[in-house]
């Protein structure tokens, strides 16, 4: 993992003790909240419905034991003894005082953690795929360039008030986990012919009220250029990026509006100029960044563990083997996903209780290191193929057993109307109807594949344009309706989810989604076409029949 | 403000500007948890003169973002501003 070095300690303390200033002038009255607004904003405060929310980064989705330890005691201390893991990799606690954020920037600062680039104007938080430094198939450590974009990113003087917020995703495996595409810049690591590694550049993805796939500007940029190049690209996006209308200052629309061919020419001018000077990123403080992510000390294995394939016998474990464990690059060793999404709970949330249990079940059995995945779940990056149905009990033991990672029920939901100012629905008590609905895992594991996502408001946090299913909440005259999307896709197929027909009320939602999947187990070819593949065969007449016939 | 025929009755809600809490204006000034303890403000006349009194509120740091919201039979009319004065509808569902 990334150690802070003197600098990122002095850098984050005095940044705590700056806010810890400012907070007692507003809560004396020195200050006013529209002066106090921007500063709190800028150390991740928001004001939701109910309290003070404070968004913490989590750079890239890498944890340790120490680190999650000391978040489920924020939850205990600070909040109503839960946390919330965000579609951004971060991390939410929704119950805080403002008169108590001082102090938790402080507690987070002693485990190298703060609340900077989560909210405001500015390059956000950093996301990678969530199996970064363990994957099977990925040609290098995504989050060696994601720690290499926030050092460059982070308070950059040129790019601290942009026309909007900006999100930059890396991955480094040709299956895409890290949703590159629907980011304001998309990095997609692969090695050329002659074994040099660089990017595919996608810039001007996103979602929101206007959902748009990303544009490739490069298919192959050199590591060296990664800095220069993502420079030129903001420096385009900071002088020609719309001001004047806050739902059309993205990056996005600025592409659109542009042109793919003109925004490229523009962004490859500004990048001659800065090409092969000071940004250029030396080979050997790569190899110094990469250091940190190097593989923790693993054994030497055999790739087959009879007690893996032992306790399959259990078809419990072997459906949690066959859903929960991927592909781990050394042999002998498997990568266990968590799921966030046992039957009935919001998505992503984690008591305390459970956050000190999993960091127990890290350090003894996963090299002291987690992730969290964008699609709200927690990662065990480095597991002992002999360890895990040790592990799957622990797992259970704390209700967090169950092998429906990619099934039908491992539902994203942004916080909707429960918590958020912005949300005009809810998306958590419609994500925990369906896991209800959806309760069977002989059920889930006979629809396979299929992703539902479900935000509360256009601006689309649940990442609902990207769902299999997407759902989106809307008001209409004061109750809740809920929109259906088909077809939406956040991997290296990428696809903008289309709108199905007229919304559902809250009642109709549930018995709508279990229609369209109904129709699917009945158009499949076979058992082995997953939901998405069957949508591109058949396009959306059946489901829409389905759903709207009467 | 609403024309007389159009309105209906309002509570001032804002947010405690120390703890975050959802807060509602009490009819002797002080601000409550609870929308039933709510002053109701019948006309559009006390209605700006409750939202004088929360803003002036909000100006001596006691809340923040101070707004009146509809009121009937002692509850906020939208669903946002139930969720706001009764909490979340979703649970935390299972644990350990």
């Amino acid at each position: 993992m990334y150690r802070y070095d003197e600098f990122d300690h002095a850098f984050v303390r005095e940044r705590v003790a700056e806010f810890r200033d400012q907070v007692a002038r507003r809560l004396s009255g020195e200050m006013t909240e529209d002066q106090f607004k921007p500063l709190r904003l800028m150390n991740g405060v928001y004001l939701q419905l109910h309290a003070y929310m404070l968004r913490i980064a989590i750079p890239y989705g890498t944890l340790s034991s120490k680190q999650l330890r000391r978040l489920a005691h924020i939850g205990r201390v600070y909040d109503k003894g839960s946390g919330h893991f965000t579609t951004r990799q971060n991390l939410q606690f929704n119950w805080i005082k403002l008169a108590d954020v001082p102090q938790i920037l402080e507690e987070l600062a002693e485990v190298e953690m703060h609340a900077i680039q989560t909210s405001g104007n500015c390059i956000r938080n950093v996301t990678a795929d969530h199996f970064a430094g363990a994957a099977a198939d990925e040609v290098a450590d995504p989050r060696v360039y994601a720690e290499i974009l926030r050092q460059w990113s982070s308070l950059h003087p040129e790019f601290s008030f942009l026309p909007r917020k900006f999100k930059l995703a890396v991955t480094a495996a040709p299956h895409d986990r890290a949703a590159v595409q629907v980011h304001d810049i998309g990095l997609h690591m692969k090695v050329d012919d002659k074994g040099e590694r660089g990017f595919a550049v996608w810039v001007g993805g996103g979602q929101g009220r206007t959902p748009m796939v990303a544009k490739k500007v490069r298919d192959f940029l050199p590591e060296a250029d990664l800095l220069s190049y993502c420079e030129a690209i903001l420096r385009i996006y900071n002088l020609e990026g719309r001001r004047d209308n806050k739902y059309k200052a993205r990056i996005k629309i600025l592409v659109h509006e542009t042109g793919e061919a003109e925004i490229t020419r523009a962004i490859e001018a500004e990048f001659a100029e800065l090409q092969g000077k000071a940004l250029t990123v030396p080979a050997p403080e790569i190899e110094r960044i990469a250091r940190y992510f190097a593989l923790p000390d693993l054994e030497t294995l055999r790739a087959r563990s009879e007690v893996y394939e032992t306790a399959k016998r259990d078809p419990a474990f072997a459906l949690f083997a066959r859903r929960n464990v991927h592909a781990h690059k050394v042999p002998g060793y498997g990568i266990v996903t968590i799921s966030l999404k046992p039957t009935g709970a919001p998505p992503g949330d984690a008591t305390s209780e459970q956050m000190e249990a999993i960091a127990d079940i890290a350090e003894r059995y996963s090299s002291d290191e987690l992730r969290v995945s964008h699609e709200q779940n927690l990662v065990l990056p480095h597991v002992k193929l002999d360890d895990i149905p040790v592990v799957f009990a622990q797992l259970q033991k704390i209700g967090l057993g169950d092998a429906n990672a990619g099934f039908i029920t491992d539902i994203i939901a942004c916080p909707g109307l429960d918590f958020c100012a912005l949300a005009n629905a809810r998306s958590i008590p419609v994500a925990q109807r369906l896991s209800e609905r959806f309760e069977d895992i002989a059920r889930q594991a006979e629809i396979g594949d299929l992703k539902i996502k479900i935000s509360g408001c256009i601006n689309a946090c649940g990442h609902h344009h990207v769902g299999h299913i997407g759902i989106l909440g809307v008001d209409r005259k004061g109750e809740e309706f809920y929109q259906i999307t088909l077809g939406g896709s956040g991997d290296e197929t990428c696809s903008i989810g289309e709108i199905v027909g007229p919304g559902f009320s809250s009642d109709g939602i549930v018995d709508a989604v279990e229609t369209v999947v109904d129709t699917y187990l009945k158009l499949r070819i076979s058992a082995d076409e997953p939901f998405l593949a069957a949508y591109r065969r058949v396009g959306q007449a059946p489901f829409k029949e389905a759903l709207y016939a009467r | 403000m609403a024309k007389k025929k159009d309105f209906h009755p309002v509570a001032a809600t804002a947010n405690d500007l120390r703890s975050g809490a959802v807060v509602f204006r009490e009819p002797d000034g002080r601000w409550g948890t609870e929308a039933r303890r709510a002053e109701i403000a019948e006309t559009p006349e006390d209605a700006e003169r409750l939202l004088a009194r929360a803003k002036a509120d909000h100006d001596s740091c006691i809340v923040v973002e101070p707004v009146l919201i509809e009121m009937a039979e002692g509850r906020p009319v939208a669903l946002r501003e139930r969720i706001r004065d009764t909490g979340p509808t979703a649970g935390i569902g299972r644990t350990a």
